[in-house]
């Protein structure tokens, strides 16, 4: 609904049960007076312009549009070896706080021994590597990497009361740093545990996806820095390309499908443990 | 009909607090609000122009620069890792490379972060005990970063099969070597992937040790006898049995 | 920050069980759980003045305008927790400009502004309107302005405007009732809907917290009418107070069944999340639900005003005023308990399932107990000077009857 609209109902809805209807026709000729010009001329050009001018106002990277972009991510669990230097590079790429609280990405090991008992860890987020563990008897054991899923159906967006977190056109949940007001819902909201306040800015952060990296065609730094290949970035609008391979052959997966947030980074080789 | 007094007076707080509204939300929402959705159009450019810090692996084997490393690299293990990953993010290094450097780690702590030896790493990734692995020397000192190959080919299979070597140590298996089940090539020390070694193809492997009446090599006199002809004839032995920790009950 | 990364390590240690690393910080904490029971209460406060007015409870009479006024001394403190919590105050008007539509905590802005301008003070005006001018006759400056000022400066008592106020009193309050239960209910549909948090997500939390909104409302305008009628040395209605009990008694039962359904329900499907939940329970929650909220917030109340109920002609009126204060007493602390283990038991569990976190208040700061404390105080304080601006007792309305002189008490008394 644009402005003027949204004014004009509103304005109406509160003067209606005063018995003054003739308000709601005053409210719209005030709103029409008082909305920013910009509004009239945006809800007119909207439809049949050049996608150039869409986009116009983000101040997006010289020639990148984002609607032929969709990003995603497969995460090759039998591939990580539980190194860290992903978590490590996301935090020293996006200047995240470096204690041991606040997380883009970290990486979970599990192990479960032959009772079926499973111990899960995340020392640091797995930064400084792991600790061998105690006893012996283990079954299966393997590190999964985490990150924010980027759904396609996020329910941190869907609870933002003003707009500040949002999905862009090309499939990255981002947040406004300076619109968001810091009030923690979107953390509250999000299944997977992937958005913390950040401790200066006292505004929700996350994964990015490093979006100031693929807008201008780098990988994001932690597919950067993994050693062994355990994470595959990619275009979904791209036909041929090492993810696209995996989401062909791959028998995939995602964390909490039954939420139906439709995450956008897949995984192969999880285990039942895993949540 | 004519509008009561009360309600003609109510009028005016009203008017003044939608209008107030209006007038405030005309100054206080920001300019590129609603363009593409209920959000600031121009975040997207603001997140999109944030610093980088990590060049990325392309930007290494530039003419003049690090071609010869990157050769070197390339042809060795450590061609899935990229430079950034050991050195640091690089990207100012890029911009100005006469007057920031990269670090060169050099100690014992960097390596073991990944080849350190831990039970969730999958089998076949190159691990060691860091303890007993010829400390306190550097691990630069015998394996060169760029092409890791150690100073002397591994003469067991524990440096890349630690997890099944210590469940096979404490097993009914313990007395066999790797070898008597898998033939392994000398060439499979210098490239894994490519020299495999081979696998027992079927029961009857087993069952020179294993089936009644045979006599088992190198006097593996207690392994435990059955009669192969009755014991699920249909299936292959390691379909139950884990053959590197082959206990039964 | 020095403190927060302090207060995390610490936090760290008394961590059970594996937790996503980002779940250490505890997000909602102590300014969070008193919103959603000052605005019960404010909710709570106008379902009873509703019940008068609407309903024809008669008895209730003494109360109707305590409280309203009651409504918005706790109505006009109630967005002090929210603006104080976030972590830029400063951009607070942004829910109020653009609000998104998918978010029930957007609404929050509109329901208040709604239901602060269009039916409470509406009403509260409509009301009091002809007292207030009334009043303004007799008296002299300061009074006399601020009276007239808020009467907007009408002096019209014709018998046509008068019976528009009672008419316009009514309509407001049919409006007014399902907006006290957006009011209140929205908050519990911002618990209830987030599907990420087992502990919150429910179809049946909007209702149970409107309920206990209406229970713990009750109970306050109750206490109030007693510790108010003490102070200015009036004789409490006891028409009313039993009354008041009753209603209290009703609500409490089906309070009670309500939250006893989600109990069973939660038990007998046995979902994925109900290992994590019971330890929750078991361990973290013991004292604050077992033993607060339900014994002491909700079956000793029961158990009292139950037994007052039915023993109401052979107990005595002091007897039965000491239960009332008790239990009246007794449900504040259990409702406001029934907030604590919502908001922060709902955060004191991984979203993994696998693991508890601890939850420690501090004594200063903007999340601390102090200011929590301040918070519950200024409504009182604030309807302290409501109820001299505008008495709502029975005997300051302009045309009451002056109380008859109490009759001598007989020397024999003891």
């Amino acid at each position: 609904m644009n402005r003027r609209a949204f004014v004009t109902k509103l304005a109406a809805s509160l003067s209606l049960p005063i018995g003054l209807s003739w308000l709601g026709g005053l409210g719209g000729l005030v709103a029409s007076l008082l909305v920013t010009p910009a509004a009239g001329a945006r809800s007119e050009a909207k439809s049949g312009r050049p996608d150039k001018q869409k986009w116009a106002s983000a101040n997006l990277p010289e020639g990148y549009d984002p609607s032929a972009h969709l990003y995603s991510m497969a995460v090759q669990v039998d591939k990580c070896i539980g190194c860290g230097r992903c978590a490590d590079a996301c935090k020293k790429e996006n200047g995240v706080p470096l204690e041991p609280f606040f997380f883009r990405t970290w990486v979970e090991r599990y192990t479960t021994d032959e009772h079926g008992e499973v111990a899960v860890d995340s020392p640091n987020g797995g930064i400084d590597g792991f600790p061998p563990l105690e006893g012996a008897g283990r079954m299966r054991s393997f590190f999964v990497p985490k990150l924010c899923n980027q759904c396609e159906n996020p329910p941190c967006v869907q609870v933002c009361p003003v707009g500040a977190t949002f999905k862009t056109p090309d499939g990255v949940v981002l947040v406004d740093e300076s619109y968001c007001i810091g009030c923690r819902y979107c953390i509250q909201a999000c299944p997977y545990g992937a958005r913390y306040l950040h401790p200066e800015k006292r505004v929700a952060d996350k994964c990015t996806f490093c979006y100031h990296r693929i807008t201008r065609g780098l990988q994001p730094a932690c597919v950067e820095a993994c050693p062994v290949e355990a994470r595959v970035f990619g275009d979904l609008k791209q036909k041929a390309s090492p993810l696209q391979r995996i989401l062909r052959i791959g028998r995939l997966q995602v964390l909490k499908g039954y939420l139906n947030t439709r995450p956008k980074v897949v995984y192969t080789g999880l285990d039942m443990e895993v949540r | 009909m004519r509008i009561p007094g009360q309600v003609l007076r109510l009028s005016v707080p009203v008017v003044v607090v939608i209008g107030g509204f209006l007038f405030a939300r005309s100054r206080l929402v920001p300019p590129t609000f609603g363009d593409i959705g209920h959000y600031r159009a121009a975040a997207l450019g603001e997140i999109a122009a944030l610093p980088i810090h990590y060049a990325g692996a392309d930007s290494c084997a530039v003419a003049d620069c690090h071609e010869d490393v990157m050769e070197t690299k390339m042809a060795g293990y450590h061609r899935g890792v990229s430079c950034e990953v050991c050195h640091g993010p690089a990207a100012d290094h890029v911009k100005d490379p006469e007057n920031v450097k990269v670090k060169k780690p050099k100690s014992r702590t960097l390596c073991p972060v990944c080849h350190t030896y831990l039970l969730a790493r999958p089998t076949g990734f190159p691990q060691i005990i860091l303890e007993s692995h010829n400390m306190p020397k550097s691990c630069i000192k015998c394996h060169d970063p760029h092409d890791p190959v150690p100073s002397e080919a591994p003469s067991e299979c524990s440096g890349c099969h630690r997890t099944i070597v210590s469940l096979k140590m404490v097993s009914k298996h313990s007395d066999l070597k790797c070898t008597t089940c898998h033939q392994t090539p000398t060439a499979h020390f210098l490239e894994p992937r490519k020299n495999r070694p081979s696998k027992p193809a079927d029961r009857d492997f087993c069952g020179k040790c294993h089936a009644e009446g045979t006599k088992p090599p190198d006097a593996l006199e207690d392994a435990p006898k059955l009669n192969m002809a009755t014991h699920y004839p249909k299936s292959n032995c390691w379909q139950c049995h884990f053959p590197h920790q082959p206990e039964a009950r | 920050m020095e403190p927060l990364f302090q207060s995390l390590a610490e936090a760290q240690k008394h961590v059970d069980g594996f937790i996503y690393p980002n779940e250490i910080e505890l997000h909602w904490g102590l300014l969070i759980c008193l919103y959603p029971y000052l605005t019960g209460l404010v909710a709570g406060a106008f379902i009873l003045a509703s019940l008068n007015k609407l309903f024809n409870v008669a008895e209730l009479k003494p109360t109707y305008r305590l409280s309203m006024l009651t409504s918005l001394a706790f109505l006009l403190c109630a967005t002090l927790p929210l603006v104080a919590h976030l972590g830029h105050h400063e951009r607070f008007y942004e829910i109020l400009m653009t609000p998104n539509p998918t978010s029930a905590m957007a609404m929050f802005g509109f329901v208040y502004a709604w239901y602060l301008m269009a039916v409470l003070l509406l009403e509260i005006w409509f009301d009091y309107r002809k007292d207030l001018i009334l009043w303004a006759r007799r008296e002299r400056f300061p009074m006399k302005l601020i009276h007239r000022a808020l009467a907007l400066f009408s002096s019209d008592l014709s018998e046509k405007a008068l019976r528009f106020d009672d008419k316009a009193v009514k309509r407001i309050t049919m409006i007014g009732v399902p907006s006290a239960f957006l009011l209140h209910g929205y908050v519990g549909f911002i618990f209830g809907s987030v599907k990420a948090n087992p502990w919150w997500s429910s179809v049946i939390m909007p209702v149970v917290f409107l309920f206990s909104a209406i229970v713990s409302g009750i109970a306050l305008v109750f206490l109030l009418y007693m510790i108010t009628c003490l102070l200015r040395h009036q004789s409490i209605d006891m028409k009313c107070a039993d009354k008041l009990a009753d209603l209290l008694l009703y609500a409490m039962l089906v309070d009670f069944a309500l939250e006893i359904l989600d109990f069973v329900h939660r038990v007998y499907e046995a979902e994925e999340s109900i290992d994590i939940l019971a330890q929750l329970l078991m361990q973290k929650l013991f004292v604050s639900l077992i033993v607060v909220q339900l014994l002491l917030g909700m079956m000793l109340p029961l158990a009292l005003l139950g037994i007052t109920r039915i023993k109401r002609r052979t107990t005595p009126e002091e007897m039965r005023r000491l239960v009332y204060v008790a239990s009246t007493v007794l449900v504040q602390v259990g409702i406001f308990s029934m907030r604590w283990n919502v908001v922060v038991g709902g955060q004191l569990f991984s979203k993994s399932l696998r693991g508890l976190m601890t939850y420690k208040t501090d004594l200063l700061g903007l999340e601390g107990l102090l200011t929590a404390m301040a918070i519950l105080i200024l409504p009182l304080v604030i309807l302290y000077v409501l109820a001299k601006i505008l008495p709502p007792w029975p005997e300051s309305r302009a045309d009451a009857v002056p109380p008859a002189p109490p009759a001598p008490v007989p020397a024999t008394a003891s």
